[in-house]
């Protein structure tokens, strides 16, 4: 059934805070960190007017708010937190044992450099740090697309073959606190597809009573890890289930990426989250000109879908990926992913990677069109090149 | 010393396979640390002067892994399934009646 819902102008952390209040779950326990303090700042405004029934546990650090959710996650309850950057460093250790435990639990990330030196702005450091804790991680582009995949989030953490906890992440400041006109949907509708949570196992059903976070050492810690490597396995049908539902609500796609104009794309340029929006607007541009440029934007980073990327980079002549972190001493976390995933094809395009925008550089139209006019050259090389970064004092 | 020899009960135990185990390391019955004979652990083994004990048991109350059972008003024999030989008993014992001794005098 589709729902009409009411256009409103919100920022990025409003709009998830929304999307949550509509999740109405059982507990939320978080501490605030800039910029994802009006995500709980907004819902607990939610929760102190009697909007939601949620439980909010006022913490004394990340560390505390994760540890709470994973208690409440595994006592049966839908639970629920937002971080970011030094917050998520520091809830690092149970971001581990949320997703070892197997708590389906959703978390908002408002992405933020990861100090030193000390910066509040965007990038992606600090969830790409925890790439391999064993999250599903979703990258939004505008505010629109964090309120909805909040609840594709929701249904895919709690579906029973995958029991693993997401990060849905926005751009800090840049998406999570810019005003962009959002979509709310009718709150009965999105109650009804959030529904409610249905736990395999809970700490509090008697019948069959359960121990967790007992020791395993080499005998089956092991064989655990191996599970989460499977149920990782089972994301993308069930994403793509939950994608199909979620979609006859909205009407709009939530693909694994978004291919913009990459038909006959030569130039093809690789990006998450807010750098997209200005990509496109430069493909629009260069499109006007006669130049055949393209955009794969990322949407599930993790698990990754290697296959369809491979697939859809097969006919590009140059790709061009723009990570908005590093990996020091590495190649760059998405240009690593992408590399990865042309290693099986026979003809394989040209790549390079461009580092932008850490610390909340902006991105700005002519550094896209540099990237595109690279690709469109065939200026393609192993060297690590950076957008908008100073080689020599101006 | 052959301490080469022991442990032995855990390695007798089949394991399962990821497929077959709950996810998340739950354990989903009660009171499986009862299969965890931690008693394979014991470098030191007390050993009471039955002679000497008074009955008092305070190793009883004071024993980490509650190895030593009172029954009856009466003291019972260390459960060496269990006892990881820490020494506690040894310790707090007013009369000195328990020693510990090496494991491997036991194990020849």
């Amino acid at each position: 059934m589709a729902a009409k819902g009411k256009t409103v102008p919100l920022t990025g952390n409003y709009a998830i805070a929304e999307a949550m209040r509509q999740i109405n779950p059982d507990v939320v326990a978080a501490y605030p960190i800039t910029p994802q303090t009006s995500i709980v700042e907004t819902f607990s405004k939610f929760a102190n007017d009697g909007r939601v029934d949620t439980e909010i546990v006022r913490v004394e650090s990340e560390h505390s708010a994760m540890s709470a959710c994973v208690g409440a996650s595994m006592a049966g309850a839908r639970a629920m937190t937002a971080t970011c950057s030094a917050g998520l460093a520091l809830m690092y250790e149970i971001v581990g044992v949320a997703s070892g435990l197997r708590c389906p639990i959703v978390m908002p990330v408002a992405n933020r450099a990861i100090s030193a030196p000390i910066n509040i702005h965007c990038d992606h450091s600090d969830s790409m740090g925890a790439r391999d804790l064993g999250w599903i991680q979703i990258y939004n582009e505008t505010a629109q697309e964090a309120y909805e995949n909040v609840f594709l989030a929701l249904k895919l953490a709690e579906h029973p073959d995958i029991q693993l906890p997401v990060m849905v992440c926005e751009d800090g400041f840049i998406t999570s606190h810019c005003v962009q006109n959002v979509r709310i949907y009718d709150d009965a509708v999105m109650k009804k597809f959030a529904g409610e949570r249905k736990p395999i196992h809970s700490l509090l059903d008697l019948k069959e009573p359960i121990s967790v976070g007992a020791i395993e050492l080499q005998d089956y810690f092991f064989e655990t890890k191996r599970q989460q490597q499977d149920a990782m396995e089972k994301v993308p049908k069930v994403y793509l289930e939950v994608a199909e539902e979620l979609s006859k609500i909205t009407g709009n796609k939530y693909g694994f990426f978004e291919e913009y104009k990459m038909k006959d794309a030569e130039a093809v340029i690789v990006t998450m989250s807010s750098a997209a929006g200005t990509t496109r607007a430069v493909v629009d541009k260069m499109r006007n000109e006669g130049k055949k440029v393209g955009l794969l934007k990322i949407r599930l980073f993790r698990p990754f879908p290697y296959e369809e990327v491979a697939r859809a980079l097969s006919k590009a002549k140059n790709v061009a990926v723009l990570d908005r972190s590093m990996s020091f001493g590495a190649h760059a976390p998405l240009y690593g992913e992408i590399r990865n995933a042309l290693y099986e094809m026979e003809k394989k395009p040209g790549l390079q990677s461009y580092v932008f925008g850490l610390g909340g550089r902006d991105l700005l139209e002519s550094h896209v069109r540099q990237a595109f006019n690279d690709m469109l050259t065939g200026k393609v090389s192993r060297e690590k090149r950076y957008l908008g970064l100073r080689e020599a004092s101006e | 010393m052959k301490a080469e020899k022991f442990p032995t009960e855990k390695q007798t135990v089949k394991k399962q396979g990821w497929k077959d185990i709950p996810e998340g390391g739950i354990i989903t019955r009660a009171a499986s640390a009862k299969m965890n004979k931690t008693g394979s652990w014991r470098a030191f083994r007390p050993v009471i002067d039955e002679s000497k004990c008074i009955n008092c048991a305070m190793c009883v109350l004071n024993c980490p892994d509650n190895a030593i059972p009172f029954r009856d008003g009466k003291r019972g024999p260390v459960n060496l399934d269990y006892c990881k030989g820490c020494g506690i008993c040894a310790s707090v014992c007013p009369v000195k009646c328990i020693k510990m001794e090496e494991e491997t005098k036991f194990r020849k």
